[in-house]
């Protein structure tokens, strides 16, 4: 009981602070591939702070608690995770977290937010089928959605479903907003959608929604940390090899049409995902 | 010790400039001077924005995107006019449907002067700006 509830705290202080360190590790590399110097590392927890301190300009009653239940729901999850509770439940808590955030944009007139929202609810459509395969898949290699479970198991689920492991490591782009699905919040300014679903959001309830951007990227390594199991020096390395990635992929990409990103995310989950959760079936059978 | 000169996002709205001015604004962003070294990131959007840039003269036309523009931007917020026109009007100042700079609309912290503005004399203005910014973000009282 007493390692759980270390496991929850230090998940809840340490999250922002190593998901901060990894947004700013990600600008600078960022900033290199384009061969400019890019800002200090600590760049990120400046801009939370900057937020902070701003005007909060809120459109009506509800925006900012909606920004707010985004951020509860998405440490929720983590928390769920990192109390080795069932990896399902985190899941669930992770998309209700992504309801709050779509209501929260719904709630405003602004036009760009509007679409927005609705290519969030896109992208939400896109990832969430692969989401929930992957407690599944890690349950047919270990028997157990017990995230305790799950990483104290010795052999690494990824040998059972790497499948899955491929599919998640798609839908992660979809799910941190890099490009090339970067279709609900465009990264970078000077693009049709203003800021997209983060428009209206300013000063602190934009610092909200970083900070549970920060939580949610966390959350998310974590889960593809878990493919590796007991074998923590391998989930550390192949993990962060993916976050490299990720950047390298949003460098490389421009920001592809809503279509081609559902159909690709839905096949990648049709023929990896459940394509590998089949065949470890009739080799159980 | 406070936070907004660390992270000033900028936003940019081209009044009626020739666009000499906004080029040497976006040259500010590459690699040669990269001013996200300073942790400056071009917005585009006011409800992010803490520095307002402006380059090209007040006219009939542009006067209420500006106002609107700078409504939305929640405080502290700086405004650094950009270039001769955005600064006097420069040549156009006597034009007939030319209001002149844009300190005639709303309140100016920073001139940058030349035809087209140097990125370099862009980069100071904004600097100063920050320190404009800081002690704004002191005095003020929040809402």
């Amino acid at each position: 009981m007493i390692t759980i509830i270390c496991w929850v705290i230090g998940f809840l202080i340490f999250a922002p602070i190593v998901g901060g360190l990894i947004a700013g590790s990600d600008r600078i590399i960022t900033a290199r591939l384009q061969r400019r110097v890019g800002p200090p590392i600590l760049q990120p927890f400046y801009d939370v702070f900057k937020l902070w301190g701003k005007d909060n300009l809120v459109v009506n009653r509800f925006h900012v608690d909606y920004v707010a239940c985004f951020l509860i729901f998405t440490v929720l999850s983590g928390a769920l995770f990192f109390g080795g509770a069932n990896l399902l439940l985190a899941i669930f808590a992770l998309i209700v977290a992504g309801v709050f955030l779509v209501l929260g944009a719904y709630s405003t007139n602004s036009p760009y937010v509007l679409i927005g929202a609705e290519r969030e609810l896109l992208q939400m459509m896109a990832a969430e089928p692969m989401l929930l395969l992957t407690p599944v898949g890690l349950w047919m290699a270990t028997g157990s959605f017990n995230v305790y479970e799950i990483a104290c198991s010795a052999t690494p689920p990824i040998f059972y479903v790497p499948g899955v492991f491929i599919g998640l490591v798609y839908v992660l782009t979809i799910k941190i907003r890099k490009s090339p699905f970067d279709l609900s919040t465009s990264h970078h300014a000077h693009q049709e959608l203003v800021k997209g679903l983060t428009t209206e959001f300013a000063g602190p309830s934009l610092a909200l929604f970083e900070i549970a951007h920060w939580y949610e990227t966390i959350f998310l390594l974590a889960v593809v940390f878990l493919f590796f199991g007991n074998h923590w020096i391998w989930g550390i390395i192949i993990t962060a090899i993916i976050y490299l990635l990720e950047i390298f992929i949003d460098n490389l990409n421009a920001r592809i049409k809503w279509e081609l990103m559902i159909v690709s995310a839905w096949v990648v989950t049709l023929i990896c995902g459940v394509g590998n959760l089949f065949v470890l079936y009739f080799i159980h059978m | 010790m406070g936070y907004f000169a660390k992270s000033p996002w900028v936003m940019h709205y081209d009044g009626s400039s020739c666009n000499g001015c906004d080029i040497e604004v976006l040259a500010c962003l590459m690699p040669k001077y990269d001013i996200e070294r300073f942790g400056i990131i071009n917005t585009g959007n006011p409800k992010h924005a803490d520095v307002f840039l402006i380059t090209g003269s007040v006219n009939t036309q542009n006067i209420e995107v500006i106002k609107n523009l700078y409504n939305q931007m929640g405080d502290p917020k700086v405004v650094v006019a950009i270039g001769a026109c955005a600064c006097t009007g420069h040549f156009f100042a006597e034009c007939y449907n030319t209001l002149g700079g844009v300190d005639k609309v709303i309140p100016v912290d920073a001139y940058v002067p030349g035809c087209a503005a140097r990125p370099e004399t862009i980069i100071d203005a904004v600097v100063a700006g920050l320190g404009i910014l800081e002690a704004k973000g002191k005095n003020r009282v929040k809402k």
